[in-house]
């Protein structure tokens, strides 16, 4: 974690993105955390990267259920060169879950992106596959929102087949 | 082979042995085909000279080392045809020599398949085949041999282990975290126990930190056997397998003894470790220590200098450090390389500043140098253990902070804040307060990172493994590529993915 006088530089390199580009920042612990609009995560981590912190490490999703904006998507940089790490958060809301993908520029978040879209449903705008990853592509909702159930997941066994399936047409 | 060109022309008597008794009676064979059996036994003899004879199918059951009736009574004429045969096959071999010695393999693994006709053809592997160390299925494109691309397809291991996570308390959490990358249990503990130990604030104790360490690197040894073990028996060397597999047993027995458990052994806690080592476990384990690197002499002894070994590892499957870094490789595969990036040292975590111990790292980034670094590193593992266990310290080996671990047992009898600690403990879990922690550690196969969430209650409201495997199979396709699909194997394989992993 960069300290106190590092880590304003940095939101203030992120910030001249534009206006209200940073959202909040968070610097507590062993851990530091821009949090920016969803439009601008591509350029604020290109700008990050010019500062060093030239590694995306880890793309993750989560639900802030019953909060909104509901969704958050957090990419962890990590720095070789000052062996830090810097987080950056953007906030969606259930009604548009959608994130400009950052895959053109950082391969890495491919896979992750992907994951986040068949965990949460977040749709990575300009990703060049977007499809789920994990889960069957036939696969009904998204389940590691807090919303959905856990064992709702139904099981068909062929026995309980009230009728004619018909899957091989 | 060069050898068996010059014994072509004629029966030449090998070694007295029973196999050059029948090519004497078979050079006189009434059929061509006979004749050809014997060519077929004559080259598989270079081999398994004692088996080959009665072994082959189409021969008749004439040819055993008695004298064989039917080639005695052969007649001159057909030994005529023959011997034209015989012509047609020297050119045809010769032909085939010339051209094949034309082909460059090293720059134009293209042009050899596109000579003739340009002709795509896709493939699925998977997603069971043993060389692909799990259910992983890979859609390759081929050109002839030549892996032109190659998707790999997950999720057939998948079982929501993040979700089961969110609905247990923290501390329950820990089996079922541990069991994401199966090889790798003591690192999925140790990185959400970090997680979880980072929101409350927790400080461990020396003594658990230091068994910390010793438990994980002793799991990074046996995770490192079984990628030597099964990674050279994709290359065709099975001997290695149970010599690894030997050793892994070792290491297994000492976490049965430590904790009850050879797989899944919950030993990490939060605040510590579940309990101090038992007696007579550090001898074990400097029997170990003493025994292990004469052992690797030995498994380097095997392949190090292995003619076939050395030709399917080298230079095959070579990726530069820029693109790995791109795709977020990190780990052995990123440290062959050239990278001597590892967390251990860049962001020390539970102690692993006070160890001495290097870094090995690679020059090319062939699958060669991800051979030598892995086991370049079991050495410094071992050196790290041996450290931890001399300098282990005493004292405690789980937090004191009664709201997070378990108060010892016989407090229980005498002590009714005791009691009540471990009911709300037991039923109802720690709270953790509100916050996110991302802790990441060097897991064998890279950055092991888990992302932990609280909402302030006693479950945690995400976890999410960053895990290595995941990451790093994305760079596959860019290392398969141009490649034979043998090689491509070879370089799965290097790449040690772990499906438990990848699919959590």
């Amino acid at each position: 974690m960069p300290d106190l006088a590092a880590f304003e530089r940095l939101v203030g390199i992120v910030g001249a993105v534009g206006d209200d580009a940073v959202v909040t920042t968070h610097h507590r612990g062993r851990r530091a955390e821009i949090q920016v609009r969803p439009d601008v995560i591509g350029e604020t981590l290109e700008r990050l990267r010019s500062q060093g912190y030239t590694h995306l490490m880890s793309l993750h999703a989560l639900d802030y259920y019953p909060d909104e904006p509901r969704f958050g998507v957090l990419y962890e940089l990590l720095s070789y060169e000052h062996q830090d790490r810097v987080a950056v958060k953007v906030r969606v809301p259930l009604s548009a879950p959608r994130v400009p993908s950052v895959t053109p520029k950082w391969p890495t978040a491919s896979f992750q992106e992907r994951e986040a879209f068949d965990m949460f449903g977040i749709v990575f705008e300009g990703h060049p596959d977007m499809r789920r990853i994990l889960l069957p592509e036939d696969y009904l909702g998204h389940p590691q929102r807090r919303d959905f159930p856990i064992g709702g997941e139904p099981i068909l066994f062929t026995g309980n087949e009230q009728r004619n399936p018909g899957w091989w047409k | 082979m060069s050898s068996d060109d010059d014994k072509r022309d004629g029966p030449v008597p090998e070694d007295g042995s029973a196999a050059s008794a029948d090519r004497e009676h078979d050079s006189d064979a009434s059929t061509t085909e006979r004749e050809r059996g014997a060519r077929v036994a004559d080259e598989t003899s270079a081999t398994t000279p004692s088996a080959s004879t009665p072994g082959q199918p189409d021969e008749g059951g004439g040819r055993s080392t008695s004298a064989d009736p039917e080639g005695a009574s052969t007649g001159a004429p057909t030994a005529t045809a023959l011997k034209e045969r015989e012509e047609d096959w020297e050119t045809i071999a010769k032909r085939y020599r010339a051209d094949e010695a034309t082909i460059d393999f090293s720059s134009q693994l293209g042009a050899v398949a596109t000579q003739d006709e340009t002709e795509l053809l896709t493939i699925n592997m998977g997603p069971h085949h043993p060389a692909t160390h799990g259910v992983l299925r890979l859609l390759t494109t081929l050109e002839g041999e030549v892996i032109r691309d190659v998707k790999p397809i997950i999720g057939y291991l998948h079982t929501g282990i993040e979700k089961t996570a969110e609905d247990k308390a923290y501390w329950k959490a820990i089996p079922v975290v541990e069991r994401m990358d199966y090889l790798a249990y003591y690192f999925n503990a140790m990185a959400y126990c970090g997680a979880v130990e980072d929101l409350l604030g927790v400080e461990v104790p020396k003594r658990a930190q230091y068994l910390r360490v010793i438990h994980l690197e002793l799991n990074r040894i046996m995770s490192h056997l079984v990628w030597l073990g099964t990674t050279m028996l994709d290359l065709g060397a099975i001997s290695i397998l149970w010599y690894a597999f030997r050793e892994r047993e070792t290491v297994l027995d000492l976490f049965e003894y430590s904790s009850g458990q050879r797989m899944h052994t919950r030993y990490f806690q939060i605040g510590g470790v579940a309990d101090d080592i038992p007696a007579g476990w550090a001898d074990k384990l400097q029997r170990f220590l003493d025994e292990m690197p004469t052992r690797l002499d030995q498994y380097e002894a095997m392949l190090s200098k292995n003619e076939i070994i050395l030709q399917r590892l080298k230079d095959v499957g070579v990726l530069d450090a820029e693109s790995l870094q791109a795709w977020g490789v990190s780990g052995p595969l990123l440290r062959a390389a050239g990278v001597p990036w590892d967390l251990r040292k860049a962001q020390p975590y539970s102690s692993y500043d006070d160890f001495d111990f290097k870094i090995p790292v690679g020059t090319v980034g062939d699958n060669y140098d991800r051979y030598a670094v892995r086991i370049a590193e079991m050495r410094e593992s071992v050196k790290i253990i041996q450290q931890a266990l001399d300098g282990l310290p005493e004292g405690p080996v789980i937090t004191g902070d009664r709201k997070v671990a378990l108060p010892p047992r016989h407090e229980l009898a005498t002590s009714m804040e005791a009691l009540i600690h471990h009911f709300k403990l037991v039923t109802e879990g720690m709270r953790v307060p509100e916050g996110e922690s991302y802790y990441p550690i060097e897991g064998p196969r890279g950055e092991l990172g888990c992302f932990v969430r609280s909402d302030g209650s006693s479950k945690p409201a995400r976890v999410h493994m960053r895990d290595p495997s995941f990451v790093n199979l994305q760079a596959f396709g860019d290392m398969a590529r141009g490649e034979y699909i043998a090689d491509m194997i070879a370089t799965l394989a290097c790449l040690d993915p772990l499906l438990g992993g990848i699919d959590r």
